[in-house]
């Protein structure tokens, strides 16, 4: 009877032992063993929660600029709030009838609508993601939201058209130049006239 | 009896000599150039390898040269020899992805250095071909005319001169008038070229152009800024090749070649192999590259990509 007594007594602490063991291995998970040079095994353990720099949105580090000519804009439209500075601003979804009315959005329409990328409030500038207001000349940091591997590779000069010293200044134009941005696909263009065959005598 | 064979052998001896003066006198009249003739044409045959050329005899070959440009265009054509820059060794980067076959780097080219208008000579040829069958050159349109281009169901190439860094042409020239310059790109001395087409033979990218008649360039069109290795305006009878727009790229700071300038779909990139930091290595590192006919180890420094 004692002994039994005594057996039970140490199943319960083993089967605490094994516990409290168990939990220590969980709250411990980052245990790097290692050898050492002189082949000594070496246990470090670290805090499971390496303290992490709070993400600041205020304190972002500044996209960079580039120089850019100026937006393809419509003759006349820019700057827009010339005239919505005197209209209420209207975020309802539909079809305009009476400006704009040659916009025809072909750009995932279907998710999209003016305001997502036209500040409401003050037209004259465009709008990210993050609500930050940005110029027109600044763009490419609205197309770069979507297009992040077009904008990466635009920015470092392999997307896109370049102009200018290859080393020197080059000229680089916003993804507007080249996409219309209400309709990006590029357009067809007419070919140059084709080679003249050869044979044909021309002197 | 004796006396007639004497007689005839005076004549015939007589006449002999008299056949030699004069064929003297005849070839050295059809060699000499008329008395109007300037000494340009002296100086021109006798001319050395651009090599070869001390400073002094460069000076007077790049003067004889302007000045006999700017009399036959009628306005000041500047010809430079312009040395490679230290450190540069130039790729060109083509985005096949983007091209759409419009020509306009073609033309670009053809006015940028000073190509023969007729008969037509065009260092960019782009070809036609098929999504399907990929690059399959047994399939390649150059001829293709639609309305408008990009055509559905096909992808364009643009090809001009690979600038191989195993150049095949240059070793066939059998007078050295082409070799390979420091800074990679592939050059012909017209001066010294004989119109052999050894090197047309030899390139397998079809970017070398003879001059089969006298090169026509409307006066209006002329580009004044020429180099002596690249667009300066050609003779007839040799041969002629993309430079990578010597004129320009070897400057300091030095504009972008001609067809990139051009293309409308910005495909074309063009930067420093030897800089990290250019487009040409990022294009290198980061997407799928090709070099065209790499079997044959020429070693183009001319990269086909994909950017998507």
């Amino acid at each position: 009877m004692k002994t039994r007594r005594f057996a039970c007594h140490k199943l319960v602490l083993l089967a605490l032992l094994s516990v409290v063991c168990l939990s220590a291995e969980l709250v411990y998970a980052a245990r790097v063993k290692e050898f050492n040079r002189s082949g000594q095994l070496v246990v470090t353990e670290k805090s499971a929660a390496e303290p992490q720099p709070a993400y600041d949105i205020k304190n972002r580090p500044k996209e960079k600029t580039f120089a850019v000519p100026r937006p393809p804009f419509t003759e006349g439209v820019f700057p827009c709030s010339q005239c919505h500075n005197f209209m209420p601003p209207n975020p309802q979804r539909r079809t305009l009838t009476e400006f704009h009315t040659e916009i025809v959005l072909h750009h995932a329409e279907g998710q999209r609508w003016c305001t997502d990328c036209h500040n409401l409030v003050n037209r004259d500038k465009l709008r990210l993601v993050s609500g930050e207001l940005v110029d027109f000349t600044e763009s490419y940091r609205l197309c770069g939201q979507c297009h992040g591997d077009k904008f990466r590779d635009w920015k470092v000069g392999v997307h896109g058209r370049r102009t200018g010293d290859w080393n020197g200044d080059k000229q680089y134009l916003l993804c507007v130049h080249c996409h219309n941005p209400h309709d990006p696909k590029f357009k067809a263009l007419k070919p140059m006239p084709p080679p003249d065959r050869p044979g044909k005598t021309q002197h | 009896m004796s006396d007639t064979k004497k007689c005839d052998n005076h004549v015939l001896h007589k006449s002999r000599r008299k056949v030699l003066k004069s064929l003297a006198a005849g070839i050295g009249l059809i060699v000499l150039p008329g008395r109007d003739a300037s000494a340009s044409v002296w100086e021109e045959f006798f001319q050395k390898h651009f090599r070869e050329l001390s400073k002094d005899e460069l000076k007077g070959v790049i003067a004889r040269l302007e000045k006999e440009y700017s009399k036959k265009y009628g306005k000041q054509i500047t010809v430079k020899t312009t040395p490679p820059i230290e450190g540069v060794r130039y790729g060109y980067g083509l985005d096949l992805s983007r091209c759409i076959g419009c020509r306009r780097c073609v033309y670009g080219c053809v006015k940028e250095n000073n190509q023969s208008r007729s008969p037509q000579v065009q260092w960019i040829r782009v070809m036609q071909l098929d999504k399907e069958k990929g690059i399959d050159l047994s399939h390649a349109e150059h001829y293709y005319n639609p309305a408008t281009v990009p055509e559905k169901g096909h992808f364009y190439m643009p090809v001009q001169c690979q600038q191989c860094e195993k150049p095949p042409c240059t070793k066939v020239c059998p007078v050295q008038a082409t070799w390979k310059e420091n800074d990679g790109i592939v050059v012909v001395d017209y001066n010294w070229c004989i119109g052999c087409r050894y090197c047309m033979a030899a390139c397998p990218y079809g970017a070398r152009h003879f001059n089969w008649a006298k090169p026509e360039i409307p006066v209006a069109e002329i580009n004044p800024n020429t180099h002596y290795l690249g667009n300066r305006p050609r003779p007839k009878g040799v041969v002629e090749k993309c430079t990578f727009c010597i004129q320009r790229t070897r400057e300091q700071p030095g504009r972008y070649p001609a067809c990139a300038e051009a293309c409308p779909v910005g495909a074309r990139k063009f930067g420093n192999l030897l800089d990290p930091e250019s487009e040409i290595r990022y294009l290198i590192e980061n997407k799928r590259v090709f070099i065209f006919k790499e079997d044959l180890n020429t070693q183009p420094k001319f990269y086909y990509f994909y950017a998507t």
